[in-house]
């Protein structure tokens, strides 16, 4: 019996900070470092960064028309111009044709709050 | 006389059981596809229809299912009651009786089973061919026809109407049809067989090369009903998909004017789309036609207009910039096998070529 209720204060705590995790997600802002993440990998899936990319943790990111997105985190550059800091990464991800004329990377249509959910999901692939 | 009182007994049994079976049903169905049933609002599943004739045919199914549950379940229970009504002989019995005996009489309980089980299916026959009849031919005459043409691993869709053959225009993969109104879909295949099913709305007719089998749709309420082939035709058969949107009637009419007109000239000052429209008419015009100018071609779903589409390649991908880029940049990734070549294109021409096409509204 006592352990039966134990086991129930457990869950229940469980399912609090659950609950809690879930709240913070949907008002994602700078300060949440999780939420942007998981909205990043959400929108990455919704624009078909997986048609050209292949992008761990993203499921059917497959692509094979630009390079591979594992450790871009880590990479020097973006496209081979940009030093590769998180305003620059929004400046790529919101118009990459302004950066490499004429590549193969589409405007996909992020706004710069979406631009900077991609980008942290982006830098955690290291 | 009887048959028919026998049948509508049981089509009321089984109406509150169905209700039952139906959420039931959607629930699992809803959690089993997850995202995919996101996109389209029927998922593919066919216990719950919204029109005429999935109404008929989800009845029976659901009849048939009735029966043949009960079925089950009562020859189990006899045959549980067999295994423990069976007498065990005494050890003392052993010697002097056979394990097995065959008494006489008992001849009426076969004649009873022959009796119950013949009536069983030919109510079930009978209803069955009922069925058939009552969705043959839609209440009223279909005002239009939709000549589907099955390819590997696509659906050309042209709409004909009978008084004005000016009218007729050539579309793919999203059928467009008006809500509350039989539409006669005509079932050609250009290579090998297809199946043609829209679960929500009716059951699969088979489309045959060399042949033309006839169907109809009807959707009561306005929505996307999924549709997929139903036999297998190849690498790609799991993507060949298609959507069905029931549209107001309203809707329906201008949705067809609109697809009368040829696209929309570019304007000329515009270097990115002129550049555009050329590589596109020069690398994809073989098989794509874009009506209003030199594209012609034919093998590949015609592109008029083709940002009306909310998917790309038969249901393969959502209809959105990246993935229509990456569609065109390397199709034999995204859907291998399929009869669009990987196609030798520069970064600026993918990227101007896509500009093109997003002015196809
Ligand atoms: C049509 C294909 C295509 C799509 C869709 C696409 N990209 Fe790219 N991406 C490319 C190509 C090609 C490059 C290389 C560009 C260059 O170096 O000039 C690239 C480069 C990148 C880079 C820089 C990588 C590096 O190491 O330099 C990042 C980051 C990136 N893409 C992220 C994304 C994200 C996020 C999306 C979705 C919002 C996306 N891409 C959609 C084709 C695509
Ligand atoms: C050899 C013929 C061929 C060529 C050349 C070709 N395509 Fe295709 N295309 C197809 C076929 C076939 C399909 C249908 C593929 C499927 O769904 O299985 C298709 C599908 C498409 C679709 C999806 C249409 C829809 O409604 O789902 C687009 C968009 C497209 N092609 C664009 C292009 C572009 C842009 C080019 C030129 C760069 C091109 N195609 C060149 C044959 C071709
Ligand atoms: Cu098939």
């Amino acid at each position: 019996m006592r352990s039966l209720k134990r086991f129930g204060a457990i869950a229940g705590a469980c399912l609090l900070i659950l609950a809690g995790c879930n709240g913070a997600e949907e008002t994602s802002t700078g300060s949440d470092p999780q939420g942007d993440m998981a909205r990043g990998a959400e929108l990455i899936a919704a624009k078909g960064c997986g048609t050209c990319h292949e992008i761990p943790g993203i499921d059917g990111a497959t692509g094979r028309v630009g390079p591979p997105l594992d450790h871009v985190g880590e990479r020097m550059f973006i496209a081979g111009m940009l030093d590769n800091t998180p305003e620059n990464m929004r400046t790529w991800l919101m118009d990459p044709q302004a950066v490499v004329p004429g590549n193969a990377m589409p405007d996909t249509g992020l706004d710069q709050e979406e631009a900077d959910q991609v980008a942290a999901y982006l830098r955690s692939l290291r | 006389m009887t048959l028919s009182i026998a049948k509508s007994i049981m089509a009321k049994a089984i109406s509150g059981w169905r209700q039952v079976g139906q959420r039931a049903g959607l629930a699992v169905a809803g959690l089993a596809l997850g995202t995919h049933a996101a996109s389209a609002q029927t998922p593919m599943y066919y216990l719950e229809t919204f029109g005429p004739k999935g109404e008929i045919t989800a009845s029976l199914t659901w009849g048939l299912l009735a029966i043949s549950v009960f079925v089950v379940v009562l020859m189990s229970v006899l045959v549980l009651v067999a295994i423990f009504r069976a007498k065990r002989l005494e050890p003392a019995e052993l010697g002097s009786k056979l394990p097995v005996s065959h008494p006489g009489g008992g001849h009426r309980w076969i004649y009873l089973g022959l009796a119950l089980t013949t009536a069983a299916l030919i109510v079930m026959v009978v209803w069955t061919m009922e069925v058939l009849a009552e969705i043959d031919e839609p209440a009223v005459e279909p005002a239009f026809t939709i000549e589907v043409t099955g390819e590997q691993w696509w659906w050309e869709a042209r709409y004909v109407d009978p008084d004005d053959p000016s009218r007729t225009f050539v579309t793919a993969n999203e059928l467009h049809i008006p809500v509350g109104e039989p539409v006669r879909i005509r079932l050609a295949s250009a290579d090998v067989i297809h199946s043609f099913w829209v679960p929500a709305l009716a059951g699969k007719t088979d489309v045959i090369p060399g042949q033309i089998n006839e169907t109809w749709l009807q959707a009561d309420r306005k929505g996307v009903y999924r549709g997929q082939c139903a036999e297998y035709c190849g690498v790609q058969h799991a993507h060949m998909a298609m959507r069905v949107f029931a549209d107001p009637a309203e809707e329906f009419r201008s949705w067809w004017e609109h697809q009368l007109e040829p696209a929309d000239t570019i304007p000329e000052d515009d270097e990115l789309l002129r550049v555009g429209q050329e590589q596109f008419v020069l690398k994809c015009g073989a098989c794509h036609a874009v009506r209003g100018t030199l594209a012609g071609g034919e093998a590949g779903p015609d592109l008029t207009h083709f940002m009306d589409r909310t998917t790309i390649a038969a249901v393969t991908l959502p209809n959105t910039p990246g993935h229509l880029s990456g569609w065109i940049a390397d199709p034999q990734h995204q859907k291998p096998g399929n009869k669009m070549p990987n196609l030798d294109l520069s970064g600026p021409e993918l990227n101007a070529i896509r500009h093109y096409l997003e002015t196809l509204d």
